[in-house]
């Protein structure tokens, strides 16, 4: 039987996707469903007087109109976080607002009507008194004396301050150091635009209390434990959660948010299903926001480039409220990584969470990683600079080498495995380094402005050891199931808690299935986002599908294996260490022509006719994995692009990656992923940039003005790969679905300050418009 | 996203059409090719009580020459305009326009007649259409009348065309002699509108020097502006690169540069001077050719 791993099949779940065979909530049809529509706040802050529904009601179809304040009446308590740090303040977040609004775009009433258009018709005639108040959009602004309160149980609008690694040691490291590189950096906020917008359908059943939620979850378990423990207060057995098909999410779907709360309560209210999809300028006011860094960052050398310590002071704006795993981003999965591939020995960091009048901040793709690797590697270059050293060699000075694994950084992390000069190393087999100098040497002499940036990125995903998550503040734990079932015939039905909105896990991980059970991949099915079909699993973030949740069902691979060659030795009359199995049969080694194949073994298992004394019939196993660590993906980038001097305009005009994620299951799928990943990192770089103006108006909140890349802005992307196998997961894979995002910021911005070099421009805050770098360039000669 | 209610009309000529705007005055709008007006009213910008389809009103697209002037119905899409042999051969600039406003879609479904009467201050047609001297034909139940595209448009989403009027077609007088025409741009990386936009055709003499040129800017003024100082500094002129360089620099001279998210008013300035020399180069180039 052809082996499936590492083969690029085409991914199973296409041809649905693409002949508009899929099934997303907005598509769901279900009798008697009703519609809901959001009033939204137009102001960042002020406090909401009177609501006056009189003439929204009079809206033909119009069935129910409910603001903050019949939700608390009605029991609903705040929606809860998911991840605590110490002395953390955790303002209640309402699903409507009650008191005061706190961000434009949060939701203040919500109407339910008989048609999407009466219901959006109504909204608009709901009348809202406010009494508008000053905001405060920018994290740094929000913490100076005097700032516009958020909430009035978060003095000082600061939600937690936080900090990793050894103060004295890094202040002793930068005392003995021979040189200081300081830089502040911006890394600015995201809108993470997923393309299919955010939706519920919830239909409550009042013949037996039931309810079922259709939405659009990266993890819907999470959705129903939070729904039913802490906001609606729905006993868990009775509530359903159900993420059919998902159409991306970047983490922002992770969260539980206001809208399917509120539709779930209404559907109790009124005993009718209400559905609710969210449109493009709610997407962009409403979901989760990503980065927005203000952050101090220095490192501390020798003469040599040898790096003695590296200090991080960062403000992270949270927004208006904690989302559900805001706390976690800018910390454990920021501060953790500042070790990156380097030997650092000293590291020290300190984080201040804060509230400001803008739409929650969370996790979006990469998640704090980025935000990390963007300021490490932007240092690497300006340490470089001011050395007089060339960027590869400097990293070259700092890796960590091959032979220190397991290492353990100064900021928690014990990196399990790693070869990061040999990533390097590949990279520059594909770039010739020195002849691209030679190039950007002639072409400077032209008046053309080339630069390459790099990017030696390490990242920490497959989010991992629930011990460790709990110790740190965590609500939940990380590991993830799977439950295998081999029906009578031989077929094969997996239930995975990972959730796939994109990842292509119906063709991954049925390849696993296939070549661990031998048998033909088209029998088996992969089955996700069912609370009620799927054991209690985490979903899919953090790029853990792979190495948490693939190898949950690998184990229950594991298991059926056993269990089938225990059955088939019985029937072959063999001894169970004698029969082997080979080609989709079990047979005695040496004897492959008696054999008994898989579905004779599965159809035993459940007529239970001739079973070995004391096997169980049936022949299905579960399995939950919680791997002991994370894993490590590492890599080089090289990023080349030419800088247009009278426009600032900047061209891409090389794109090498080279990835060491472990063993890959499907090369296809993977090289998409990290595709998608460098575009959206490369748009941080240049183009897209969430902004609010002083008064908190989201003022480029739609796709006129929001700057998602575009095809035609991009160049292809050279591909490459080292393999070093994680030891932490049976498979050997580590997550794919993050590291271009992480790697590929720093290395667009090291590639366009190399070509701004000339000009003694050292450091432009992103994204780098045309317009921000002609002002830099301006005035300045080459 | 829901519009508001409105009400819907699909006339089948134009006199039916005109007959509607009487009727409901300022209550009404025309619909073309809903790139403009629909995405406005799924936001509830724009709000209007009847919504007049032309669509199904036969003779409004469509690309012919008359009499020296090629004559563009004004529900001609966007691609049909650039993929018409009459423009590719006899307007290239026009061609080149409409290959690079928004996307596909866009493209596919806008109206060069609609995005006129939308009159965005970064769109392509109103600088290539200024710079090619081309007029607009405008019925209403009073008659018809000729305007030309520089006229037509006032400022921001505004032009001179009153309620009960139709825009009905394109007209681009045929330029005579050694003439050659550009257009470029730079995109806004979102909306594809231009962040600055310079249309230039150019004519030049028997001796190789420039008898006259139109030079046109988009997306840096509140409308479609003139770079007359440009246009002074060319003529008579040999168009060498020093030349071009030089009155390219005047380009944004007399002009209220507008400030926005993409960069400063001087950033705009410089911009229009950059892009006008890359313009007025291809259509010399272009002119040389002939």
């Amino acid at each position: 039987m052809e082996t499936m791993f590492g083969k690029s099949i085409k991914r199973r779940e296409d041809p649905r996707l693409v002949t508009g065979k899929g099934n997303f909530v907005d598509d769901l049809k279900i009798p008697f469903t009703t519609h809901a529509a959001f009033v939204r706040s137009p102001h960042a802050h002020a406090k909401i007087g009177k609501i006056d529904t009189a003439a929204a009601r009079k809206v033909p179809g119009v069935l129910a109109i409910y603001t903050g304040k019949d939700l608390v009446a009605g029991g609903v308590k705040p929606i809860p976080v998911g991840w605590l740090l110490p002395n953390i303040k955790v303002p209640a977040h309402y699903p409507l607002a009650v008191d005061k609004a706190r961000h434009m775009g949060e939701p203040v009433a919500v109407v339910v009507a008989e048609t999407p258009y009466a219901a959006r018709d109504a909204a608009e005639l709901v009348e809202v008194d406010y009494d508008v108040l000053p905001a405060v959009p920018d994290g740094a602004d929000a913490l100076k004396r005097g700032a516009p309160p958020v909430h009035d149980d978060a003095p000082g609008n600061v939600s937690f301050k936080w900090s990793i690694g050894d103060a004295k040691a890094t202040d002793a490291a930068f005392a003995k150091a021979d040189k200081v590189v300081k830089q502040s950096f911006r890394n600015h906020r995201l809108i993470p635009n997923a393309i299919e917008p955010r939706a519920c359908l919830a239909s409550a059943q009042p013949g037996t209390g039931d309810i079922t939620l259709w939405v659009t979850s990266q993890n819907p378990h999470v959705h129903r434990l939070i729904m039913a423990a802490f906001v609606l207060g729905i006993p868990e057995h009775k509530m359903r959660v159900i993420s059919p098909d998902v159409g991306g999410g970047f983490g922002s779907k992770i969260f539980i948010y206001p809208e399917e709360c509120a539709a779930v309560w209404a559907s109790r209210q009124l005993s009718r299903p209400v559905k609710w999809t969210a449109d493009r300028r709610e997407a962009f006011l409403a979901d989760a926001h990503g980065r927005d860094h203000h952050t101090e960052a220095e490192m501390a050398l020798a003469a040599d480039g040898k790096i003695l310590g590296l200090r991080v002071k960062t403000v992270a704006n949270l927004g208006a409220y904690l989302s559900l795993f805001a706390p976690a981003v800018p910390t454990y999965l920021y501060g953790t990584l500042l070790a990156g591939a380097y030997t650092t020995p000293a590291i020290h960091c300190e984080v201040t969470g804060v509230f400001t009048h803008t739409t929650p901040v969370d996790a979006y793709r990469g998640a704090g990683r980025p935000e990390a690797t963007y300021l490490l590697e932007r240092l690497m270059d300006l340490s470089a600079k001011e050395l007089g050293m060339d960027p590869v060699d400097i990293r070259r000075k700092n890796f960590i080498p091959p032979d220190k694994f397991p290492y353990q950084t100064p900021v928690a992390l014990l990196y399990d495995s790693g070869n990061y000069a040999g990533a390097l190393d590949k990279a520059l087999q594909i770039f010739d380094y020195k002849a691209f100098r030679r190039e950007q040497e002639q072409a400077r002499k032209q008046g053309r402005y080339l630069g390459v940036g790099f990017s030696t990125y390490l990242e920490a995903c497959g989010l991992a050891p629930s011990q460790v998550a709990g110790a740190l503040g965590a609500q939940a734990g990380l590991y993830e199931s799977a439950n295998v079932r081999v029906h009578p015939t031989g077929k094969v039905s997996v239930f995975t808690g990972s959730h796939s909105h994109g990842q292509g896990h119906e063709t991954t991980f049925a390849q696993v299935v296939a070549d661990e059970l031998q048998v033909p991949i088209d029998d088996v099915d992969i089955i996700h986002g069912d609370t009620g079909q799927v054991p209690f699993g985490m979903g899919s973030y953090g790029s853990r599908s792979g190495p948490v949740g693939a190898a949950a069902i690998y184990m229950s691979t594991q298991k059926i294996k056993e269990k089938a060659k225990k059955i088939a030795a019985h029937l072959l009359e063999a001894n169970e260490k004698d029969v082997t199995h080979e080609g989709g049969k079990f047979f005695v080694k040496g004897s492959p022509d008696r054999s008994k194949s898989f579905f004779d073994v599965s159809l035993m298992a459940y007529l239970a006719h001739n079973l070995p004394k004391g096997l169980e019939p049936g022949l299905e196993a579960l399995s939950f994995f919680d791997p002991g660590n994370f894993v490590f993906p590492f890599g080089t980038h090289i990023c080349v692009v030419e800088v247009e001097r009278d426009t600032g305009y900047v061209h891409l005009r090389r794109y090498v990656a080279v990835d060491d994620l472990g063993r890959v299951i499907n090369p296809m799928i993977v090289d998409g992923m990290v595709h998608g990943g460098i575009a959206q990192g490369v748009s941080q770089a240049l183009w897209e940039h969430a902004e609010y103006d002083e008064n908190g108006q989201l003022i480029t909140g739609s796709m006129m003005n929001y700057a998602l890349p575009k095809a035609d802005e991009l160049i292809p992307i050279e591909l490459a790969r080292t393999e070093t196998p994680t030891p932490v997961n049976p498979l050997g894979v580590k997550g794919a679905g993050e590291t271009g995002t992480i790697a590929s910021t720093a290395a667009v911005a090291n590639a366009v300050m190399d070509a701004l070099s000339p000009f003694g421009i050292k450091h432009i805050d992103m994204p780098l418009t045309p317009g921000r770098i002609w002002e830099a360039l301006k005035g300045k000669g080459a | 996203m829901y519009a508001a209610p409105f009400e819907y009309h699909l006339p089948t000529t134009v006199a039916e059409a005109l007959g509607l705007l009487e009727k409901f005055g300022d209550e009404a709008k025309l619909l073309s090719g809903s790139q403009s007006l629909v995405p406005l009213m799924k936001l509830r910008l724009a709000t209007p009580g009847h919504v007049v389809d032309l669509r199904k009103v036969p003779g409004l697209s469509g690309v012919t020459e008359s009499g020296g002037t090629v004559v563009i119905g004004a529900m001609t899409t966007h691609y049909e305009v650039g993929s018409s042999p009459l423009v590719r051969t006899k307007l290239p600039m026009m061609a080149e326009a409409a290959g690079q406003i928004g996307d596909t879609q866009v493209r596919n479904l806008g109206t060069i007649g609609g995005s006129l009467a939308h009159a965005d201050p970064s769109a392509d047609w109103p600088a290539v259409l200024a710079a090619l001297d081309a007029s607009v034909r405008i019925a209403s139940s009073r008659g018809e009348r000729n305007v030309k595209v520089e006229e037509l448009i006032v400022g921001p989403l505004t032009t001179v065309l009153a309620p009960g009027e139709i825009l009905l077609q394109v007209r681009v007088p045929l330029p005579a002699g050694r003439y050659g025409g550009a257009y470029e741009k730079l995109p806004h990386p979102a909306s594809r509108f231009a962040i600055v936009g310079a249309a230039a055709e150019v004519f030049l003499d028997p001796g190789g020097k420039v008898s006259n040129s139109r030079i046109a800017l988009t997306g840096i003024a509140s409308k479609v502006t003139r770079a007359g100082y440009v246009e002074q500094a060319l003529l008579g002129k040999a168009p060498d690169p020093a030349a071009i360089k030089s009155a390219a620099a005047r380009a944004a001279q007399g002009i209220e540069v507008r400030a926005d998210l993409t960069g400063s008013a001087e950033y705009k300035a410089n911009l229009a001077a950059v892009y006008t020399e890359r313009a007025v180069k291809r259509a010399v180039s272009r002119a040389l050719e002939r």
